[in-house]
C-alpha cells in the first residue's frame, strides 16, 4: 500500500486537490482510502466517500490536530491495509503552523494556496520546510507572473522539494501530481518510523484546562516575552 | 562551483557576493552578519534550541541551504540549447490515433485554434509537461530529437517553457516596480535594477494607457497587467519555448507583443481565435475533439490579407481611441 500525508493550512485546496487526484487513480482502477483529521469539525469525509473510496475521520477536539494524528496514524495505516487499499492519503488541516504530521520514508505533501500573501511561506513550519512535494492551488485567480514570484518564495523555504501549481476545481495539474503519487514507497506498517520533526512540547497548566489568568496560575513550560 | 566551495569562505566576502544567502537565512527566522566567520562555522554554531524553535533541524537547514545555493549557482549555468521540438501524436476524446510527427523549429510560430473545449490548453499543458505517453492525450514530446531528461519537468531555474496564460490578476500587496523587483531577484539577474526599469518601460510602450511605477499592482488595469507580464516574460524568461493561452481581447499592441517575446529566437505556440495572430503564425494546428484534426501553412494569399486584416484592426483601433477621448462616431 502506498502511503502519503497530505497536509497544509486550512482551506488552501488540500480537499479538492486530493479528489482531483483520486479521480486520475480511479481512472487507473486503483482502490483507495482517505484519512481526514480535522479540529473541530469537517464535512470532507462526504465529498471523499461520495467519490466511492474508504474514509475515515478523527476529530481531534481539545487536542492538537497533528499531535492526535501520530497517536492514531499507525492504526489508520492498518485499516487501510485491511481493506487492500493501494493507496492511503491522509488529509490533515495544519492549524498551529509549527507541527507537522510529515513522516520520515513516506512521501509528504503540502498544499499551500497564492492568494495566502507573499510571506506565508515563511511563517508555516515542517509541514511546509520538510515536504517533498509542495502543491501550490489557486493559480487561476492570479497572473502567470505572480504565480512564478509565490513559487520563488516557496522555493526559498523548501528547495529541494518539487513545487507544481494545480487548479483544485479543473484539475489541472493534478494528472502529473498523479505520477508522482504512483512513485510513493509501498509500506506494511509504520512501526519503527519516525517524525521528520518533533512536535512542540505544549506542557503549561493551560495545556491541561486551566483557564484563570495570573502567574500563581502558570506552571509546567512557561515562557515569557520580552517586554 | 558549489556549496561545498562556499562552506569554508568568510562571511564577510560571502554575504557581499552571494546576498541571497542572508534572504534565505531570514525567511527561516535567523540572522547573519557579515565577518570572519566562514559559513560552515556560522551553520556549525548555531543554537539548536533556537532552530528548534523556529521549526527546523540543523541537519535539514544545511541540506536546504545547499539546494537552494546550488539552485542559485545552477542560474548561472549555459542553458542547453533547444533546436527542436517534436511532437509525436496520441488520440484525440474518442481514441482515435492522430498519426502525426510534427518538429517544430526556433523562430516559428505555431497557432492552436478550436472550438471552445477541444483540447488546446491540454496540448499546452503536454508541451509544458514534456509528456511521455503519460498524460490523457498518450502524445509524446522529443527535444532534439530525444526524450529528454525528466529535469525539464520539475526546474525552476531552467524552464524549458515559459506561459502566458489568459489571467492577469495581481493579489499581492506591492508595486508594480517592487513586483518586477521581487521577480528579478527570484531570477537572479545581473544588475536587477536596469532590468525593472527596461521592464517597466516596455510594458508602458505597450499598453494604451501608461501606469507609474508605484502603481499597485492590484490596480493595474486589464491591458496594463497583460502588458507587464508581457514585458517581465521577454526580458526574464531565457525559456526556449513560450506558449501563450489567448492574449486577445487585452487593450494591448499584440504585434509589438509578438516581436518583443520573439526577440530571441523561440519556439512559440499560441493557442487563439484572434485572425491577426492566427495569420502571423507560420503554421495552424486544428484541434477538435481532443486530437489534432489538421496542419495548415500560412499561404501566400493569406499573407496578403494579413495585411488587409491589420488595416481594418488599426481602424477599430483609431474609432476605439475616439470613444475613449469623448468623440462622437458621426463620421468614420
Ligand atoms: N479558484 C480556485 N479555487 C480553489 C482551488 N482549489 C481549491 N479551491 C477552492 O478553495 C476552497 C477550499 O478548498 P478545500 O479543498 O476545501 O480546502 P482544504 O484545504 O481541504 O480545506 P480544509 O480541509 O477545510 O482545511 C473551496 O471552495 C475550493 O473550491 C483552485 O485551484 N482555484
Ligand atoms: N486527446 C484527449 N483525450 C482525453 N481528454 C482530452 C484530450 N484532449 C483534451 N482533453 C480534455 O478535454 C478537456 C477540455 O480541453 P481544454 O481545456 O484543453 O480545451 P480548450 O480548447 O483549451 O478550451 P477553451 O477554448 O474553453 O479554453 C480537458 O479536461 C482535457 O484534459
Ligand atoms: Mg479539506
Ligand atoms: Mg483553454
Ligand atoms: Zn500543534
Ligand atoms: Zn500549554
Amino acid at each position: 500500500m502506498r502511503f502519503l500525508t497530505v497536509s497544509g493550512p486550512p482551506s488552501s485546496g488540500k480537499t479538492s486537490v486530493i479528489l482531483r487526484v483520486i479521480e486520475a487513480l480511479q481512472a487507473r482502477q486503483r482502490k483507495i482510502g482517505v484519512v481526514k483529521f480535522d479540529c473541530l469539525l469537517t464535512e470532507d469525509d462526504q465529498l471523499y466517500a461520495k467519490k466511492g473510496v474508504l474514509v475515515k475521520k478523527g476529530l481531534s477536539g481539545a487536542l492538537c490536530p497533528d499531535h492526535y494524528f501520530v497517536s492514531n496514524i499507525e492504526a489508520c495505516v492498518s485499516w487501510g491495509h485491511e481493506n487492500d487499499c493501494e493507496y492511503l492519503i491522509s488529509e490533515s488541516a495544519g492549524l498551529c503552523n509549527r507541527c507537522s504530521p510529515h513522516i520520515n520514508e513516506i512521501t509528504a505533501v503540502c498544499v499551500i494556496d497564492n492568494l495566502s500573501g507573499i510571506n506565508t511561506p515563511r511563517k508555516i513550519g515542517p509541514m511546509l520546510k520538510s515536504a517533498d512535494i509542495v502543491v501550490i492551488t489557486k493559480g487561476d485567480i492570479v497572473s502567470q507572473a505572480e504565480r512564478e514570484v509565490f513559487a520563488s518564495r516557496v522555493k526559498q523555504v523548501n528547495p529541494g522539494a518539487i513545487i507544481m501549481n494545480i487548479n483544485g476545481i479543473t484539475g489541472q495539474g493534478a494528472f502529473e501530481l498523479t505520477s508522482l503519487f504512483e512513485d510513493a514507497s509501498d509500506i506494511e506498517t509504520l512501526k519503527g518510523k519516525t517524525l521528520r520533526f518533533s512536535m512542540p512540547s505544549a506542557l503549561c497548566s493551560y495545556c491541561l484546562g486551566e483557564t484563570r489568568i495570573g502567574e500563581e496560575y502558570q506552571t509546567g513550560n512557561i515562557r515569557k516575552m520580552d517586554i | 562551483m558549489n556549496y561545498y566551495d562556499l562552506l569554508p569562505r568568510p562571511l564577510s566576502e560571502l554575504l557581499e557576493e552571494h546576498p541571497y544567502i542572508v534572504d534565505f537565512l531570514s525567511s527561516f527566522g535567523l540572522e547573519v552578519e557579515a565577518g570572519p566567520t566562514t559559513l560552515q562555522g556560522y551553520l556549525e554554531n548555531l543554537d539548536l534550541d533556537l532552530l528548534e524553535d523556529l521549526g527546523v533541524g540543523a541537519e535539514q537547514l544545511q541540506q536546504s541551504l545547499h539546494d537552494f545555493i546550488n539552485g542559485m549557482l545552477a542560474l548561472d549555468d549555459p542553458l542547453d540549447k533547444v533546436n527542436s521540438l517534436t511532437l509525436i501524436g496520441g488520440f484525440d476524446k474518442s481514441g482515435t490515433a492522430e498519426n502525426l510527427e510534427l518538429t517544430l523549429k526556433p523562430g516559428e510560430i505555431i497557432c492552436i485554434v478550436g472550438p471552445t473545449g477541444s483540447g488546446k490548453s491540454r496540448l499546452l499543458a503536454d508541451i509544458e509537461w514534456v509528456a511521455q505517453g503519460d498524460t490523457p492525450t498518450g502524445r509524446k514530446i522529443l527535444i532534439n530529437g530525444e526524450v529528454p531528461d525528466s529535469k525539464w519537468r520539475f526546474s525552476t531555474e531552467h524552464k524549458l517553457v515559459a506561459q502566458l496564460s489568459q489571467n492577469m490578476n495581481f493579489v499581492m500587496d506591492l508595486s508594480a516596480e517592487e513586483f518586477v523587483r521581487m521577480h528579478a531577484e527570484s531570477r537572479l539577474v545581473t544588475e536587477p535594477e536596469k532590468k525593472v526599469e527596461m521592464i517597466l518601460k516596455q510594458a508602458n510602450e505597450l499598453a494604451g494607457e501608461t501606469f507609474l511605477p508605484d502603481t499597485p499592482v492590484t490596480s493595474l488595469s486589464g491591458g496594463q497587467s497583460r502588458a507587464l507580464m508581457i514585458a517581465d516574460m521577454a526580458c526574464l524568461s531565457k525559456s526556449p519555448i513560450v506558449l501563450i493561452d489567448e492574449i486577445e481581447n487585452a487593450g494591448i499592441d499584440r504585434k509589438k507583443a509578438l516581436d518583443l517575446l520573439m526577440r530571441e529566437e523561440k519556439i512559440v505556440l499560441m493557442a487563439t481565435h484572434d485572425p491577426i495572430l492566427a495569420l502571423m503564425g507560420d503554421k495552424r494546428l486544428v484541434i477538435k475533439n481532443g486530437g489534432i484534426a489538421r496542419i495548415i501553412e500560412a499561404s501566400d494569399a493569406e499573407r496578403k490579407n494579413l495585411i488587409a486584416l491589420e488595416e481594418l484592426d488599426n481602424q477599430l483601433l483609431a474609432l476605439r481611441n475616439r470613444i475613449r477621448s469623448g468623440e462622437t462616431l458621426e463620421n468614420i
